[in-house]
């Protein structure tokens, strides 16, 4: 079976205008949805609070809970159902306390008190203060920088300099992208949303060298052609195994965005979209700025 | 060719049967003989999956080194009268020094003489204070209060590793972090309050005498009298449950401490049917003991545990021998881990939770079920794609995928790594990317098919040809995996370690093990298209 036929040759590098102005759209959306909530939407590992996962034996709803827990002054109180349970649900409170008795006893105890005694069973508690948040933050975008700056290393070594650059704008892009439709999706970041956005880096850039390589290779075997035609054609002679190897890696992350419960959905959430914007930058983005860099060189040589 | 074919089989059967010997004990541990689980371990799995508790507890180290002043001022103030030496107040002044106040230059010069005596590690310095007094301030070094902190910080972790023991964890992790922070792991942990009560109390035990003639109205108002505090005892009603708080002055100087402790156990009052704590001095503590009850019969002693008064007994007698009990309304819940954390020591300072993360095995259960049939139908999704795009060749990258999976799994048992959830998306991730190798090569061999080459050529340019784009692609991977084992913590350290584990074990399975299994399907046939 074919998905595409050997001799397809698609204009993808005509169309770099046209994805120029998508991309840009996208991230200034993104931007302006970050803009207007005031910074990402940073979950009790990043801002610091505590949370509370609280599944009930009974049909209750989160107004109830909110009800109930009225009496404790917890500031900020958000209650939201938690996956695909309806009785379960998650607390959260801005609040942390360093206290041996913990917001999270408080709430259990005036959860006891409200409901029956044994319909409440808390099923994970996270505190965390707000030293540990930032300590937390600033290793997250540590990692995030370090693996950029390792990565542009190994490509200006492998390839050249021009490919690097061309990689790390779409690493940018696809991480960008990501944090805009989080932001948008009104979801969380957290600790393992940062471990997604690695894995995005990591999956985007395999995809981004496959076709680099071909590059390379064409580069070698074709000295007449253009540079831009060389791209292309490149681009094109990659298309049926970039499909290919992004849809089993959709569909994986799919299987785990449907199935693999409340805990992990939001990192196959940022999964899902990083392999999609990952797959369309290497094509529409990696690429053509190699383009945009060759013509800068041309024009500065003349 | 056809002994480097065998070789290169024998590898692959090698690989496989020594993953089923690391797999064995994850699956069925009972069953095996001890010599077979000793060399590999069960996958170890992580808090978030099993169930249990993270707790990041950060030790006061400044007020450790404001108790080692006050600890100088109380045997200076001892020395001073000592030697006679004449002085108005001494006290501790900014968290890191003492300051003696004198009221001539005379006096000041033997303050500075006996402290250069006894304490020459402390910085001196001289100021003439408000209404001429001369203030002597004798200030901690930074090099003594890093070492006041450092001892601190690995004073508490032993004295939280010598609860943790008596609290009965399998498995506990106790590690000091950056700093003053100290993590502990707690796995499959019951009752997570009970944990906490007993890690976090500094358990300090001071013994005060209370003074009598103090105005408790006065002092509950604020007003002290000099060298005394004002402390509340507890009260548990025993048909309530209640706890009422009494006020009690006491002397400010503690007559003895529980660091002179040898041993503490729980006892039943027989007559009122009341678990108490029996303590038992060592023979500094006894004789000390002795000797305050000699001196002190008739007069009221609290017994003060964190500042709570548990107990104020009259001394009705002299008390040789070096035992006595602490007894309060306790459950009996309560008094077994009171006499745990004075058996265990008090922490030199306090303790706050700075993070905690607990997982109630319900949900760890919840999420191994979830990630597990992740990783099910995300591998029988790609099984299907491969074999409808690929045909009989698509058959070859599943066999690659499956025994990928299997290496996987006893990697993870080989290298003792501890599998997260984090971890479950990491392999159900590589599952998804690690058909990428063969579908390079799939597609690199389809080229050279479509350029008119042999069925064996083809296949041979077709691994020559993709094994670098592969190398390549798969390393940053991997150089990304590696930044986040580096900077990640807990459950985003074991992503990053299956995703590596994961990249490693599809470019032994895509690269080799698949060209093997081509090779023996092949293998002296004359073969004039390839299913591709």
């Amino acid at each position: 079976m074919q998905l595409i036929k050997p001799d397809t040759n698609i204009d993808f590098i005509g169309k770099r205008k046209i994805a120029l102005f998508v991309s840009i759209a996208v991230i200034l959306i993104g931007l302006a949805s970050l803009v207007v909530k005031g910074g990402p939407n940073y979950g009790i590992d990043f801002a610091g609070g505590t949370l509370v996962q609280v599944q009930f034996a009974q049909p209750t709803d989160a107004s109830a809970i909110k009800k109930a827990l009225s009496d404790l002054e917890l500031g900020s109180l958000v209650v939201q159902t938690f996956g695909d349970n309806q009785n379960e649900f998650l607390i959260r409170v801005e609040q942390t306390t360093g206290e041996l008795q913990g917001l999270a006893q408080q709430i259990q105890k005036t959860l006891d008190t409200t409901y029956a005694k044994g319909d409440v069973d808390i099923r994970r508690v996270e505190m965390v203060g707000p030293q540990v948040g930032k300590d937390l933050r600033g290793k997250g975008l540590k990692a995030i920088f370090y693996a950029m700056i390792g990565l542009l290393a190994y490509i200006s070594w492998r390839f050249e300099f021009r490919f690097a650059v061309g990689a790390i704008v779409a690493l940018v892009h696809d991480v960008m992208i990501t944090l805009g439709v989080f932001s948008l999706f009104g979801k969380e970041i957290d600790l393992p949303i940062i471990a997604a956005f690695l894995a995005i880096i990591g999956y985007s850039l395999n995809d981004t060298i496959i076709v680099y390589d071909r590059i390379r290779e064409n580069l070698g075997k074709h000295h007449k052609e253009s540079f831009p035609f060389i791209v292309n054609r490149s681009i094109n002679e990659t298309l049926s195994r970039t499909l290919l190897t992004s849809g089993t890696t959709l569909m994986v992350v799919l299987a785990l965005f449907i199935l693999g419960g409340g805990v992990i959905h939001n990192f196959a959430f940022a999964m899902l979209i990083g392999i999609l914007v990952g797959t369309y930058s290497s094509i529409f983005v990696a690429s053509p700025v190699l383009i945009f860099w060759q013509k800068k060189k041309d024009a500065r040589s003349k | 060719m056809s002994n480097s074919l065998k070789f290169r089989s024998m590898l692959v059967l090698a690989c496989l049967l020594l993953s089923f010997f690391a797999i064995a004990p994850t699956l069925m541990q009972s069953s095996l003989p001890q010599w077979w689980t000793d060399t590999f371990s069960p996958i170890q799995l992580g808090l978030d999956l099993q169930g249990g508790m993270h707790l990041v507890l950060g030790v006061d180290v400044d007020k450790a080194v404001e108790s080692r002043i006050d600890t100088i001022i109380d045997q200076t103030e001892a020395q001073l009268r000592e030697k006679d030496i004449i002085f108005k107040r001494l006290e501790r002044r900014q968290g890191d020094r003492l300051v003696v106040m004198v009221y001539d230059e005379a006096e000041g010069a033997k303050v500075d003489a006996l402290m250069a005596d006894e304490y020459p590690s402390l910085e001196p310095e001289t100021f003439s204070g408000n209404g001429g007094y001369i203030e002597k301030h004798f200030r901690l070094s930074n090099q003594e209060i890093e070492n006041i902190k450092d001892y601190a910080v690995r004073q508490a972790l032993e004295t939280l590793r010598n609860r943790v023991d008596q609290f009965g964890v399998s498995e506990p992790t106790l590690q000091r972090q950056s700093g003053n922070r100290i993590l502990i792991q707690l796995p499959g942990v019951e009752d997570p309050e009970r944990a906490i009560a007993l890690l976090g109390k500094t358990a300090r035990l001071e013994f005060k005498m209370v003074d009598e003639t103090a105005n408790l109205q006065d002092a509950v108002a604020g007003k002290l009298p000099v060298g005394t505090q004002l402390l509340y005892e507890r009260n548990v009603n025993k048909s309530t449950g209640a706890t009422t708080e009494k006020p009690l002055v006491v002397i400010d100087k503690t007559v003895l401490t529980g660091d002179l402790l040898s041993d503490a156990n729980v006892r039943i009052d027989t007559r009122f049917n009341e678990p108490y704590v029996s303590i038992e001095f060592n023979s500094v503590g006894a004789k000390r003991f002795d000797q305050i009850t000699a001196s002190n019969v008739g007069k009221r002693m609290a017994i003060v545990l964190d500042d709570t008064v548990y107990s104020a007994p009259v001394i009705r007698e002299r008390i040789a021998g070096g035992s006595a009990q602490i007894s309060g309304s306790f459950t009996s819940q309560e008094a077994t881990d009171l006499a745990i954390v004075l058996r265990a020591g008090s922490l030199p300072a306090p303790v706050k939770i700075m993070e905690n993360r607990t997982v109630g095995p319900s949900l760890g259960h919840d999420s191994i079920a979830k990630g597990i049939k992740s990783i099910w139908v995300g591998a029988a999704l790609v099984v299907l794609a491969m074999i409808i795009y690929y045909q009989l060749s698509g058959i070859v990258a599943v066999i690659a995928l499956v025994l990928n999976l299997i290496f996987i799994t006893a990697m993870l048992s080989m290298f003792g790594a501890t599998l997260t959830l984090p971890g479950l998306a990491g392999i159900v991730l590589t599952v998804g990317m690690a058909v990428d190798a063969n579908v390079l090569i799939f597609e690199r061999i389809r080229e050279e098919v479509r350029l008119g080459r042999a069925p064996k050529l083809a296949l041979e340019s077709g691994y020559a040809k993709a094994f670098m784009t592969i190398i390549d692609a798969n390393l940053t991977t991997l150089l990304a995996a590696l930044v986040l084992f580096q900077f990640g913590t807990g459950p985003v350290r074991g992503f990053a370690v299956t995703l590596s584990i994961g990249i490693i074990a599809s470019l032994f399975t895509a690269i080799f093990v698949s060209r093997v299994v081509f090779d023996i399907f092949l293998k002296g046939r004359d073969v004039k298209r390839l299913s591709i």
